[in-house]
């Protein structure tokens, strides 16, 4: 294997070639460089998308301040390199290293890859080879990394059951440090064992042509008793750790699943999420990027989860229960982070800041702090009432950009089916208020593709739209502006919509040419989503375990970035299903029995399944569910984690107390009775 | 209070540019609590005015800054400070306080000198003699993107050092800026295979 002096020397002849060289360098304030010695458990953490952007992500940033805090374990961070790197990288037999210490990732016990979307699968692979690691989980070897992913994505970890050795399903703040203990307690022997590969360098070969790895040519399967095996059968018994290997899926006649069947004792099925009780302090060291990326901040997460119950929100049900920081804990962590990084912005982030039960003591306080420093505040996913502009003006100082609300659909029939229920009348008077007090741009965003949406409720987007500019223009002239971000629907594992099929891309492509037509007004901007972008989004995220090969062959046939326009293949896609001998539309266009058995059924957001169907059936039926926080619905997070919220009582967590003693230590942890159509 | 500082620009921060530059003096100034002094107008941005671009992958000994900051400070407990809130690869050399009325460094910066090591093996003797061609040569045209303009009169001095590395002094004035990656390609040496420190910068007067 390359050491890492070696690795530097190969750059330098290829940095001054590549766009943006500093993506690739390291060296960024806040980032830690530990002694590399033999005593540590040493993790990558990877971004699969380019240093820009991933530098900015929060949930890695919490991961590598758990594991550096740590004496005994070390972390460093590596992203995709863009393609002009990859190609350099390739040409000089470069395998893919940390930014820290320059060590190819193949050094490092355990990779841990952040899959907060689906489109970032391709490039998985990607780093994977590039790392000149077995692209598949079933080829890697004694000295091969364990491979680890977590995020929203794999909420269904099904389309990367080849590729990921084991899952981390919900909150990895307290399970990163189980997974890590099992290798440190296991590795022992993983040492002495004789690389069964070439040794040294030559393990990396760089491409030739498309030419990747053969799948016949890596035999190397380990045997039962490897201690690469020990190490998944310990993880496969860790709470809330999803190994695809011990698990085998059965599949009906018809190609849905018939069950999932665990082919080892001792491990969950289903696997229940992990969440922390409390939210640890946030962190504050941040990354400091040596070159100009997309988020340039700081971010404290206010609060974790939602009881909003919007359907159509993955993010809303698989984040439960909500937790909240203090004021005080925000502010002083929001002061240390400007203090440690020096950045021009601070994001308050959450799901919905509105429900944030102090936000309004919080924006005073904020306010109050950063008075007269050059910094901006941004406060996202605020409620459409004139609370959030006596917010945002608080906030004035510190804010440059436009006011951005979610309405998400505009006629009353959709606003109950979708339970995001905004009269037009509060949407016209808040905007109103807002280029009142003298903002001139506001971004609304809306979805299409809803199910049982017809041209009528889109038609009903233009006219709000239209509406909303015709009343700014009487309270503060032609200079209004709107910006209308119309995205388009895809049904998510773990919600009360899963049950639904996406828009065909015909319907999606009349919809919205039916926008374009109604929004000429040069004061309105509009914005979509290709239709293309969200099939891809719907198969990926639907997909069952024969949805790995067709990511393979998708890979094999050039897609990576899929999440970026100027990448977008298509035909690759359709090309990777036709090779499969699959059929797109059995993921997306189907019409699915009330009873299926969905691929992701055997991973537990401690969101019952029964609840999700109700919800549904209330949608068909235009019934909204008010705020979870005034009215339990009984969703199963509390039967789930009963003892953790007794012994966390009192406002930190927004669902009910629960004070009555355990009964019985085992807790029924959830209802796998499937519903039934008259449920 | 207006502070010009000395700095040097190596290892990884060779790989980052003139602009991102900018902007990790103005993150490292705040880490360090600098009471810096700010333009004013909508969008109101740090006063802060670098003497010379440097090229992207150039190390250097010898960079400047003027920073203007809204409270005089004692300019001996300024630099460990600063220094420490630098990633690594920024080295600061000197303060010192100047005229708030002084002319901008840009606009008095003559020349500069370059040091470039050849880091694979090298044919001294032809070198020696490229490189008496182009002192001796009175007009050497070269083409930069897509315009064709005299490199010859940019070259102030070139040499082969005792130690083997080539020492250049180029005009920096606004409009006539040498760029040593065109000395070198003149000289027939690939970029690849040499490393270049910007080690002085020569101001008016």
């Amino acid at each position: 294997m390359l050491e890492p002096k070696e690795i530097e020397a190969r750059l330098e002849q290829i940095l001054l070639k590549v766009e943006r060289p500093g993506r690739y360098v390291g060296g960024e304030i806040n980032s830690v460089i530990k002694d590399w010695n033999e005593n540590q458990a040493k993790v990558a953490l990877v971004f699969p998308d380019i240093y820009d952007i991933g530098i900015s992500n929060v949930g890695l940033k919490i991961l590598y301040d758990q594991i550096n805090q740590r004496e005994d374990a070390l972390a460093e961070r590596a992203y995709a390199p863009w393609p002009d790197m990859e190609a350099r990288l390739r040409e000089r037999g470069i395998p893919l290293y940390s930014l820290e210490s320059k060590h190819a990732l193949r050094s490092f016990d355990l990779i841990g890859f952040s899959l907060p979307y689906e489109t970032l699968y391709t490039n998985t692979l990607n780093i994977l080879d590039l790392a000149g690691i077995p692209v598949r989980s079933s080829e890697r070897g004694e000295s091969d990394p364990i491979i680890i992913a977590g995020g929203h994505a794999a909420t269904n970890p099904e389309p990367m059951h080849a590729f990921i050795d084991a899952f981390v399903i919900g909150e990895g703040e307290e399970v990163i440090h189980e997974i890590i203990n099992v290798i440190l307690t296991m590795r022992g022997s993983r040492k002495s064992a004789p690389e069964e590969h070439s040794a040294g360098g030559a393990r990396f070969r760089p491409r030739k042509g498309a030419g990747r790895y053969a799948q016949s040519a890596r035999a190397t399967q380990p045997a039962p008793n490897s201690i690469r095996n020990d190490i998944l059968k310990a993880l496969a018994k860790i709470p809330g750790v999803y190994v695809p290997k011990y698990y085998k899926v059965h599949y009906m006649d018809d190609g849905t699943v018939a069950r999932v069947e665990s082919l080892m004792d001792g491990i969950a099925n289903p696997v229940l999420k992990r969440i922390v009780a409390q939210l640890p302090p946030p962190p504050t060291r941040f990354i400091v990027p040596n070159i100009e990326v997309v988020h340039n901040r700081v971010s404290v997460e206010i609060m974790r989860g939602c009881t909003r119950g919007c359907r159509f929100c993955q993010a809303g049900m698989i984040t439960r229960p909500v937790r909240e920081r203090s004021v005080d804990e925000i502010v002083e962590a929001a002061e240390a982070a400007i203090r440690a990084t020096g950045f021009e912005e601070l994001a308050l982030i959450s799901l919905s800041s509105s429900n944030f039960s102090y936000v309004v003591e919080l924006v005073n306080k904020v306010s109050e702090r950063f008075k007269g420093r050059k910094l901006t505040i941004s406060l996202p996913s605020l409620r459409i009432e004139s609370v959030s502009i006596d917010l945002m003006d608080k906030l004035r100082e510190h804010y440059s950009g436009g006011f951005t609300l979610a309405p998400e659909a505009a006629t009353e029939r959709m606003r109950r089916i979708i339970n995001k229920f905004i009269p037009d009348e509060d949407i016209i008077n808040t905007t109103r208020e807002i280029y009142r007090r003298g903002w001139t741009t506001i971004k609304l965003y809306f979805m299409i593709g809803h199910p049982s949406e017809t041209l009528e409720d889109v038609q009903a987007i233009a006219d709000l739209c239209k509406r909303v500019i015709s009343e700014g223009r009487k309270v503060a002239g032609m200079k209004v502006k709107l910006h209308a971000g119309v995205s388009t629907f895809v049904p998510k594992p773990q919600t009360p919509f899963q049950w639904v099929s996406v828009d065909t891309r015909e319907s999606i492509l009349a919809k919205q040419k039916l926008l374009k037509h109604e929004l000429k007004d040069r004061n309105i901007k509009l914005s979509w989503t290709e239709p293309e972008d969200t099939l891809l989004e719907a198969w990926l995220t639907r997909g069952d375990r024969r949805m790995a090969e067709v990511i393979y062959s998708a890979w094999k046939n050039g897609t990576k970035f899929d999440a970026w326009n100027e990448h977008r293949k298509i035909q690759a896609w359709l090309e990777a299903f036709a090779q499969q001998g699959l059929d797109p539309a059995f993921y997306t266009h189907r019409p699915r029995r009330a009873d299926e058995v969905f691929p992701w059924d055997h991973i537990s957001a401690a969101v019952r399944k029964n609840f999700l169907f109700q919800d549904f059936r209330q949608s068909l039926e235009g019934k909204i569910r008010v705020d979870c926080r005034l009215n339990c619905f009984a969703c199963g997070i509390l039967p789930t984690f009963a003892n953790v919220r007794r012994e966390n009582p009192g406002e930190t967590w927004k669902c009910p107390e629960v004070k009555s003693p355990a009964h019985n230590k085992q807790i029924p942890v959830i209802n796998h009775q499937l519903p039934m159509a008259g449920d | 209070m207006r502070l010009r500082i000395t700095f040097s620009k190596t290892g990884a921060l060779r790989y980052i540019g003139h602009l991102d530059l900018n902007t990790i003096w103005e993150r490292a100034a705040r880490r360090a609590e600098l009471p810096l002094a700010y333009t004013q107008g909508f969008h109101p941005q740090p006063k802060m005015k670098f003497a010379s671009a440097l090229p992207l992958g150039f190390s250097s000994r010898c960079e400047m800054v003027d920073v203007w900051i809204n409270e005089d400070v004692d300019l001996s407990s300024l630099s460990t400070p600063l220094q420490n809130m630098m990633p690594a690869g920024i080295g600061i050399l000197s303060i010192q306080s100047v005229d708030e009325r002084a002319p901008a460094l840009q606009t008095q910066i003559r020349s500069a000198e370059y040091e470039v090591v050849v880091t694979e093996a090298m044919d001294k003797v032809h070198l020696k003699q490229k490189i008496e061609e182009v002192m001796a040569s009175a007009f050497l045209p070269r083409q930069r993107r897509g315009k064709s303009y005299d490199l010859r009169p940019l070259i102030e001095k070139l040499e082969l050092t005792a130690k083997d590395q080539i020492h250049m002094r180029l005009s920096a004035r606004e409009g006539a800026t040498g760029r040593p990656e065109e000395v070198l390609s003149v000289l027939e040496i690939p970029i690849e295979q040499v490393s270049i420190e910007r080690i002085g910068l020569i101001f008016q007067n």
